[in-house]
């Protein structure tokens, strides 16, 4: 028996090297712990983590600024791109990312990030795209798609009374300052790794100092959208997976479009089927 | 206050295996659904936070899917080599 324990390989921590500890405040089959990790995996990886300036806008992920073992600056509520701008034109040498939501980042702090995306400020933006409010209770954001049920349009959005949703990764994908833009997902495992190299390759564009940088995961949210947690990654395909399509939008200034992304889509995810056939993703 | 740990079933004759840090799981169940060769089942007592967690089968893979897709980071994945896995089974 220890012979065989000695063969044994670790696959997979249970903790990122930058989280100080697995408890946090986040309801069960919540998805925005599962892009923390690849975010936080992707530094550690690429050996930035005593370089890394984190800037933490509002929502759920804030309490994660406790446990994150990164200098971190608490941003008002979507003013993260603006502080994040501050800190790397004052520390050139260092890696500035912020985190943030959809509710922060497209309600309150749309012209923050547009302008620092405009300016090609050399930053990396994270956006936890979960279609609600999640920290003051599930109400509609601007990212909302239509028909979606939330706590102030519980008839699903409609567009004559709410308006249209919009969608910000492609916003900026048309910014000339922005260097790379990807969206990614959480809804299986491995859309999880793929969502990791995204990350990866933000990072790595920021640090040849190339432009803006900007990752979009969509985070399944099972309190805000009034859904049992096993349901969660379904409903998210369904309903924001389905506008909010999935893919690297703009790679070395050129830019993708909906159906590239569509078609790029079917084929990683017959791949994926394979690679878990197999047993095992090699991230 | 420990934790708890769990490892699963029969492991001689698996490609890999987990430990399960119980006390923290919040009982979503997107493991159950993720893990490729269905080996994970929820159990039918609670942890101390009044949640099911998850029991390993026999029959794991070693694949990490459960890990990547865990929000509460309760899974620690281990993978034998393949000869080595083998080779137990004919013993076995």
């Amino acid at each position: 028996m220890t012979s065989t324990n000695t063969e044994l390989k670790v696959i997979g921590q249970q903790l990122p090297d930058l989280l100080l500890t697995a408890h946090h405040h986040m309801c069960p089959g919540c998805g925005e712990p599962l892009a923390l990790r690849g975010c936080l995996e992707s530094i550690s990886d690429l050996g930035l983590s005593q370089r890394t300036i984190a800037v933490a806008g509002i929502g759920c992920y804030t309490s994660f600024s406790m446990t994150t073992d990164l200098d971190l600056v608490q941003a008002l509520h979507g003013r993260a791109p603006s502080v994040a701008t501050g800190v790397k034109r004052m520390l050139p040498d260092s890696i500035v990312y912020t985190l943030q939501g959809d509710g922060d980042m497209v309600n309150e702090g749309l012209q923050e990030v547009l302008h620092a995306a405009a300016r090609g400020e050399n930053i990396t933006c994270v956006l936890l795209n979960n279609g609600v409010f999640g920290e003051t209770g599930g109400h509609m954001t601007a990212t909302t798609v239509l028909g979606q049920r939330t706590k102030n349009s519980l008839e699903g959005r409609d567009p004559t009374y709410h308006g249209f949703p919009i969608l910000i990764g492609d916003l900026i994908a048309q910014l000339e300052g922005a260097a790379y833009v990807a969206r990614g997902s959480v809804h299986n495992a491995g859309s999880v790794a793929r969502t990791a190299k995204m990350f990866r390759r933000a990072f790595e564009v920021q640090m040849r100092g190339e432009g803006f940088s900007f990752v979009e995961v969509l985070t399944m949210c099972p309190t805000g959208w009034f859904i049992p947690t096993i349901e969660g990654p379904q409903y998210m395909q369904d309903t924001l997976g389905e506008v909010h399509i999935m893919g690297e939008l703009k790679v070395d200034g050129v830019i993708h479009t909906t159906d590239e992304l569509h078609a790029q889509n079917v084929l990683k995810a017959a791949e994926m089927e394979k690679a878990l056939a197999r047993g095992g993703i090699d991230t | 206050m420990g934790l708890r740990l769990t490892c699963g079933g029969n492991t001689l004759s698996a490609h890999g295996t987990v430990i399960i840090d119980t006390e923290i799981c919040k009982g979503c169940e997107l493991c159950i659904e993720a893990c490729p060769p269905r080996v994970l089942t929820m159990s039918s007592v609670v942890n101390r936070l009044g949640y099911q967690y998850p029991e390993l089968q026999d029959g794991c893979t070693g694949c990490a899917a459960c890990q990547l897709f865990c929000p509460d980071f309760v899974f620690e994945v281990f993978r034998r080599p393949r000869a080595a896995a083998a080779t137990t089974k004919e013993q076995s």
